[in-house]
Formats: structure tokens, sequence, C-alpha cells
């Protein structure tokens, strides 16, 4: 991490959002990761989701665990609060921190080794409570702030740099995340921006559980042939089922589309999804269907990616707990204390 | 109480002869009830001991049960004592003896001339009997098949029979018990005619076959005054909601669950939206203890005020978090309802075991703010003060509370509630203050005080975010390795230590009228005890100045206390003299002033017990130890 800080000249004719912001109002510190690390790519896209969307930077609260990518949050949204709690255990800090205050947007930005070990039990019951959030999984195989011993994300079969062949059977952390029932999953590749910007923004529109399994490759110790998750070979096996184009709640639909061609899918807060469909058939509303087509083509060495699931219709943790719409952390004494009238009549039933 | 020992006749039941007059004792004496667990025979027992309280008598219940859920031993034993002395006292005077498989135990544990009320339904060998104790037998079982059709009910109203039986022994009124039924199943009017039915059948036998056979009595007084009779997890959990608690995560374990379940009832009636039906609270049932600290943590860093309650094992599990919060400086409260460690230890059994671990909980240099309520009454008052504390000292605070204070009811002062009170969401920069141009720095010591301010997030569009972590960091919460800025922060660390000493609950001194060099340490369940003791030590000529410790940091009377007197003893509920060692490492006073007196067999101290070490340890008195004290 850096305690480096950007310059805040920028030029003069950055555009600027609805809200008045140019992209340099949502970026962080100078990112201390290596050059070529794909989490600094996906630090950028969710840059650029949050700037076209015109969230106001301090409306999201951004959360990490331990690692590499856990310490990104430090080089995205410097307006917003931030929070790098311990391995593995974002997913319990993330789910209070909600709770506390509904009117804010979570980040939850988590690597393999953070999410798929140490975290996995935390992870899955983020996921089956359905915290409204967007979960980010910065996946790339290998912890590569101890120097690149395997991650249990890493494929049977993988070489570590070193030339050690991983024997155990890997955690496909989209396939868990849909049995937990999470209602809003993509899969994305740090190498394709153009693919991940808009399946953040779906994200951040969501209300529920989102998880983005975004694969990342780790250019110091896990880009070497014979990975399964190096640039070379997510580039070679990237088998996307749709592509899909965000449109907010008010935005007038531009683009044509022939009949049969696209899956329009209008979530909670009126935005819509709309997705061109790559694969023939796949339907990203078919929990089951979903999980059998990634885990086909995962056998066959392929990795799928898009939008792969999404309830647009979803409830979320708030809605099961049934809170106040107001965020509890607002709530004062008027609220919170039956006062001493009511104690009195508690100390008369207790006799 | 007097145990003559003048011959008379014995019972004209089944069971031997017994030549020998029984204790007689009115209000004063011990009554153990002892069951199988899953037999429905809590409510019944709970309802003697009201019963008795309803004559203004007061009682000291306590639950001593197994870590299972049916088929297991499970005890209650109930002290009646119009003096009031709530500690537990030891010995036993009347046993209900209800489950032969602790029959012999049961006997071994009554004092002589005491009593035993048994089931005599099928015949038990004589030789199985005591002869220094009186078996009083009643048929529970034959009658309960002649009455009632239904096995299951005739087991449960079997435990009402023997109420009855024992309403007529003792004269105790019936009206109590009619009026107490009638209360318990308010709404299910069809429960009170059985039960009724049952009482009075018990009642019958023993006014028409047992009149005079105990020589133990309850005579109306009017000794309990305006005092509620409470368990402290449900006082704890009535703190929380009176403090403004609204995220409850917690995980269950034996002693606390019974903190969040009881949150979760008081936050029904007391904090749902009567517009919406919407809830202003949160509750979750986490996953493990480490989440449970963790979402805590989580809504404590976005302003909510947030508790979990646990027990041992779950606070080593949280121990990582802990130290995350500590040096991160975020709220959170803790309701530790310690048990009998380590390990799983014993989980139904109380024990002041876990001071060291809580207050240096996590790795690294780490200390924590405890609190230790003597009763229920101070459960409420101290969870309520803790979530002021934990946003104070924006850091985690324990509520020390056991077993025995948490899972029995206990007489306690009524719950009291001033409604001019404020929450004090201690040092927080709003939006108001950053548009004012104040500067924030999250870690700064603006104030000399060792506290920053902090802000929440979505507090300002430009101003005030802020990166937290459990690294290193500067003033301002910026990364950093430098040796300066982490002495910085672990020394102002200490500074709001020492300001935390100012702000907890202080110790309460009370000096004997006699000149005296001795004094005495104590803290949280011993408390009942220990005013028992210094009351029999009194009587005996042993004068001992007392001071009950309320909070960790030691208040600095706490220092001056020891050093006025040339030998204090601290009396605790753990083996390793842990609140005798934190004295020891925290103060600075010579170790050979402090004697520890240590009681940790899982069963709560008692008077006897404390009196009994005193005279051990004080060889020129001649102390009287209390009659049958029993050393751990």
């Amino acid at each position: 991490m850096t305690y480096l800080a950007k310059p805040k000249l920028h030029h003069p004719t950055l555009p600027a959002n609805r809200l008045g912001y140019t992209r340099r109002d949502y970026e962080g510190k100078i990112s201390t990761l290596c050059a070529g690390c794909g989490h600094d790519s996906i630090s950028a896209a969710i840059i650029q989701a949050c700037w076209e969307l015109a969230i106001e930077p301090h409306r999201v609260a951004k959360l990490s665990g331990i690692g590499c990518s856990s310490k990104t949050p430090d080089y995205f949204l410097g307006n917003s609060h931030g929070f790098n709690s311990v391995h593995g255990r974002m997913p319990s800090v993330l789910t209070g921190a909600n709770l506390a205050n509904r009117d804010l947007l979570y980040l939850g930005v988590s690597g393999d080794g953070d999410s798929a070990s140490i975290g996995l039990g935390q992870f899955a019951h983020l996921i089956r409570r359905g915290v409204n959030m967007t979960y980010v999984c910065e996946n790339n195989g290998v912890y590569g702030l101890t120097k690149g011993q395997f991650s249990a994300t890493a494929d049977q079969g993988s070489k570590s740099k070193r030339g050690a062949v991983n024997r155990d059977a890997p955690i496909d952390m989209v396939s868990l995340a849909l049995q937990l029932g999470v209602t809003y999953v993509a899969r994305g590749f740090s190498g394709d921006k153009e693919q991940l910007v808009p399946l953040i923004k779906g994200a951040l529109n969501h209300r529920g559980a989102a998880l983005l399994d975004v694969i990342s490759p780790c250019v110091a110790f896990n880009n070497h042939a014979g990975s399964t998750k190096s640039y070379d070979y997510i580039r070679a096996h990237n088998d996307a089922v749709n592509r899909l184009d965000f449109m907010p709640k008010h935005d007038p639909i531009t683009a044509a589309y022939a009949p049969g061609e696209v899956i329009e899918i209008t979530q909670h807060d009126g935005s819509r999804l709309r997705l061109r469909k790559l694969a023939d058939g796949y339907d990203p509303g078919d929990r089951l269907a979903a999980i059998s087509h990634i885990t086909a083509h995962q056998a066959r060495g392929e990795v799928v990616t898009g939008l792969l699931f999404v309830d647009p219709s979803a409830d979320d943790l708030h809605d099961h707990l049934n809170t106040v719409g107001t965020p509890l952390n607002r709530l004062a004494e008027a609220d919170l204390c039956p006062g001493a009238g009511v104690l009195e009549a508690i100390n008369a039933e207790l006799t | 109480m007097s145990v003559p020992d003048e011959g008379r006749p014995g019972p004209r039941t089944s069971g031997p002869v017994i030549r020998r007059r029984g204790i007689t004792a009115t209000n004063d004496f011990v009554v153990k009830f002892a069951n199988v667990n899953g037999s429905g025979s809590a409510s019944a027992n709970e309802l003697f001991a009201r019963s008795i309280l309803r004559m203004g008598v007061p009682v000291s219940p306590r639950n001593i049960f197994p870590s299972n859920i049916q088929g297991l031993p499970t005890w209650y034993e109930v002290r009646v004592t119009e003096q009031g002395h709530l500690g537990r006292r030891g010995g036993v005077d009347l046993m209900v003896s209800m489950n032969p498989q602790t029959w012999d135990r049961d006997l071994q544990e009554i004092e002589p001339g005491g009593y035993l009320l048994y089931d005599s339904t099928k015949p038990i060998p004589p030789a199985r009997f005591r002869p220094d104790v009186h078996a009083i037998g009643v048929p529970l079982t034959a009658i309960a098949a002649g009455k009632f059709a239904d096995p299951k009910e005739r087991q449960l109203l079997k435990n009402i029979m023997y109420v009855g039986v024992l309403v007529s022994l003792l004269g105790i009124e019936p009206e109590v018990i009619a009026q107490l039924l009638g209360e318990q199943y308010k709404g299910k009017d069809k429960l009170i005619k059985p039960n009724l039915e049952a009482f009075l059948t018990g009642r019958h036998y023993a006014d028409e076959h047992l009149a005079g056979e105990l020589g133990l009595k309850v005579e109306r007084r009017n000794n309990v005054g305006d005092r509620i009779f409470m368990e402290g997890n449900a006082a704890a959990a009535l703190g929380a909601v009176y403090g403004g608690a609204t995220v409850c995560a917690w995980y269950p374990i034996t002693p606390s669950s019974s903190v969040a379940e009881a949150f979760q009832k008081y936050c029904s009636r007391y904090r749902v939206d009567k517009a919406t039906a919407r809830n202003k609270f949160a509750i979750v049932q986490a996953e493990d203890e480490l989440a449970s600290i963790g979402m805590v943590i989580g809504a404590g860093w976005n302003g909510a005020r947030a508790f979990t309650a646990t027990s041992g094992p779950g606070v080593s599990l949280m121990a990582e978090f802990i130290g995350l919060a500590y040096f991160a400086e975020i709220p959170a409260t803790i309701v530790n309802v310690q048990r009998g460690g380590p390990s799983t230890g014993m989980p139904t059994r109380t024990q002041q075991s876990d001071l060291l671990a809580c207050a240096y909980a996590s790795h690294g240099d780490t200390k924590h703010v405890l609190l230790f309520p003597e009763d229920p009454h101070e459960c409420f008052e101290f969870t309520a003060a803790a979530l002021d504390l934990a946003e104070r000292l924006q850091t985690p605070i324990f509520v020390m509370s056991d077993l025995d204070i948490g899972m029995n009811h206990r007489l306690c002062a009524p719950l009291a509630w001033d409604d001019s009170r404020r929450y004090d969401r201690g040092k927080l920069m709003n939006a108001t203050d950053l548009d004012a141009g104040k500067d924030f720095g999250r870690y700064l010591d603006v104030d000399g005080d060792g506290i920053p301010f902090r802000t929440l997030p979505g507090a300002h569009a430009t101003r005030g975010a802020y990166f937290t972590r459990g690294t290193t960091k500067d003033g301002h919460a910026r990364y950093s390795e430098a040796g300066t800025d982490y002495l910085y922060n672990m020394e102002r660390l200490l500074r709001k230590f020492d300001t935390a000493k100012r702000l907890v609950p202080q110790p309460i001194v009370r000096r004997t009228s006699h000149k005296t060099t001795h004094g005495v340490i104590y803290f949280g369940s011993t408390s009942p005890s220990m005013s028992e003791a210094l009351g029999a030590l009194e009587q005996s000529g042993v004068h001992l100045d007392r001071l009950r410790v309320r909070a960790f940091p030691f208040p600095d009377s706490v220092k001056a206390f020891i050093e006025q007197h040339e030998q204090v003893f601290v009396v605790e509920q753990n083996r390793d003299a842990q609140l005798r060692s934190m004295l020891v490492n925290e103060l600075q006073v010579d170790p050979s002033r402090l004697v520890p007196i240590l009681h940790y067999d899982g069963t709560p101290i008692t008077a006897r017990f404390i009196v009994q070490a005193v005279r051990d340890r004080m060889p020129g008195t001649s102390v009287r130890p209390l009659q049958g004290g029993r050393a751990a």
C-alpha cells in the first residue's frame, strides 16, 4: 500500500458526469501492485463504472480482507470510506456495515485466497443471507502477496511458476454462489474492460447479493505456460455467453437489435440489463442450467464469462429482517429507548 | 437453625424409621430438587421458588444443569433466606429426590438431620437411606397414574404434585400458588385446571398423611421490598435495548444464548415501528463467533450501536477481530457470560476465568475495557453503559457477566432509567463540522485524552473519508511503516486507556467501623456471598475493609486501597488468580500484599468457603467457619 496521494492536477477538458465529477474524482491513491497486475485493470473498471453511473463517491463503502486484491480499495474511490479488515472476514464486516446503514452502496473486494480458503465460510453465508452488495473476487489462482502458493481456485493440473502441479480440485466461486442462492452473478476477465464495466454497473444496481468473479492474472506468479489463469490462457479459452449493455433507469434505448438477439431484464431499481446473446439458448434466469453450463464448459478447460444468472426481483437481508427504511445508524433515543415508564412496568412484571 | 438430637417417631411411609428429630428452621434453609432434564421439572421448581418470594421471603434459586437436552441429571437449588443472603449457601436441608440415577450422591449432600422427599411408589431398600436423614415418602407416580390418563401429562403434573406436597409441609399459602398458576397460564385457561388439580392432590395427600413431618417452615414476611426477580442475561438484553443497540450478531453458546433471545423478545415488544410494523433493530444469528464480532465491528464502524453475547470459547475465536477493533479504534460491545474453562471446560458451570483472555485479547500489545456486573441490575446498567463507552472510547468493551448471574433468577434492585439521559455518541465529526473547515485527522489526539475524532461513511461528499485498516498508519489514517507513526498511535492508545479509568464504573469501597490492617477485593457474582461472609466474620471479630472492583482499567482508588492495607485478600472464581495478576501487572503493587482466595470447581462461591479461607489465612484470629464449609 502506498501513502502517496495522486496529484490533483488534471487535463482541463476531462469530461464530467451528470454530477460534475470527472474520472479523477473516483480515483484513489497510486497503486503499489506489480506493473501489469490484473487487479489494477479491475480498479480502473470500477472507477469507470462509478463515474459513468454518476454515483456520489461518498455513498459507496468499500470493504476488503487481506491480500493483493484487498489492498486495491485504497487505489479507487478516494472519497469513499474504506475498510481493510482481517483475512477472509470482510463478509461479516460488510454485513454489519450494511445492517447499520442500508442507504449506502457496499462494494466488497477480495481475492481467491481471501474468499475461497480462509474466508470460504463467511463468503458462503454472505451470499446465502442475500446481503445487498457487490462482491468482486479478483481471482488469479495464487497467493500473490506471499509469493505464489496455489489458492483453492487453482485448476487441477495447472502448474505453478516453479513447476509444481496442483492436484486438488478447484473451487468455482460462481457455481458455489449459485448453489448458495446468489441473485446476480457474472464472470469477467480483467483483460476485457469492455465486458467488465457493464457487469459491474449491473451489480451495483442489483438489489441483493451480487458476485463478480473476475479472472485477474498475477503477472508475478501465475502468468506462465501451464497456468490456467494467465492472460494467454484466458484469452484462448474465454467463452462468453452474452454481452451486457447496462442502461440506467431513465436512459432511452438507442441501439437496435434484431428480434431474438437480446434478452432484456428490468431490475428492481428500474435499470435495464440488455443481454446480447452469444451462446445459443443460454438463459440467465435459469439457475440450474447455469450451473450445468458452467460445469460442462469447465470440464473442457473453458472459462465461461458474462452475466451468468440474475434474479431481478430478489430481496435482500433487510427484507428478511423487516427493518425500517431509515438507516439504523440514524435512529436516536426517541426511536430506540422505551423510557422510564416502560421500565417501571417491566419491573412490576418481575416479581 | 438448630439441630436438636432428641428422638422422635419416623415417617409413616415406606422408608426406614428414623428416630431422630430433624433440623428445624423458619425462612432459612436450602431445598434442592434432583430431577431428570427434559421432564418438565423446571417450571414446577420455579413455581415453588416464586411462591416463597410472594410470601415476602427472599429466595435465591440456582439451576445446576447438564449440557444436554433430555435424560441427564439436573438440579434446582433454592436457598430460602429471610436475611436476604443471595449467594449459594452450600449443603442441603431438604432434598426432593426425583431422579433415581443420582439418589446416592443426592442423599450424601443432605445435612445431618435434614430431610429427603422421595417418590415411594416402588419400595426402596432400607440400606439406601441414611439414618440421620429424615425420609418422607409420597407415592407420586401411583397417585398420578390414578389421576391423569395421558402419560406425558402425568409426568408433568407429577412435578406440580410435589410442589403441592411441599406447600403443605412448609406452610406456604396455597392462594399464592393459585395466583402464580393463573399468571403463568394467562390466556391458556385449559392448562390452569389440570395444574391446579395436581397441586391440590399433592397438597391434600400431605395434609392427610404427612402433618408435622418437616421441621422447615415458611412464614410470611415483608423482606422482599421493591426488588425484582430476574436473570442477568435478560437484564443485559434489556440494557442493550435501553442503551440503543440496533444490531445484535451472535452465535449460540451456553450460557449466553438467552441474551440474544431476550434481546429479540424485548425488541419485538418495544422496537417495532407502529405505523409500518417494521423493525428498528437487526438480529443476525451468525455462522460462528468470528462472523458475529465481524458484524458488530462493521456496524460499529458504520455508526450503529452493536453488540454480541458470547462465552469463553467465543472470545477465543474473536481474538483477531478484537485486536483489529482495538487498533483501528472501532466501537464494539461484547457481553461475555463466563463459564468454566479452559477449552469446552464446564459449559454449564460458572467461573470468572476469562479476565486475562479478555483484558489482553489478541496478539501484539492490547488492553481492553472490562466491566464487572454483580447482579442483573448491574447487567442492565453496564450493558447500557458499555454502548456509551464503546463509542466514547472507540474500542471494544466487555461486560463480564457469568453463568451464576446470567442464567439464574436473582433478586436485585429494580431497573431504573432517567429519561433525560442521552446516548454518548463520542467524538463524531459530521458534515456541518467538515463544511465549517474543521481539520479532520482520524487518529490525531486533538484533545490530549488519546481519543481521536471519527467520521461515518457517507458523511460528506468530498471531506472526511478515510481508509480504516489494521496495519500501521499515521495520524491521518495513511498507511505508514514509520516507527514514529507506530509509536504515536500505540502511546496514544495508552493515553486513551488511561482516560478510560475516569469513565468506567468506579469501585465501591466499604470500610469496617473497626481499625484494620486487612482488606478484601472481589468482583462480579462473588458479591452476595462476600457480603454474607464479611457479616459472619464481623460477628466473630474479624474486620475487613472491602473493595468491589467494577471495571478494568483500575481507577486510582484501587491502588490506594491496596496501599492502605498490609494484606488484601483477592477473592475470585478462577484457578490462576487472574484479577490478582492484573492488579500486580497494572498497578505495580507488591505481590506479597495480595493474598489469593480462589474458588473454581464450577459451583458458585459460598460464604462458608470465604469465611474458612480467610480463617486459614489469618491464623492469629479465632474465626469459626460457618457450618458445613467446603473447600473447592
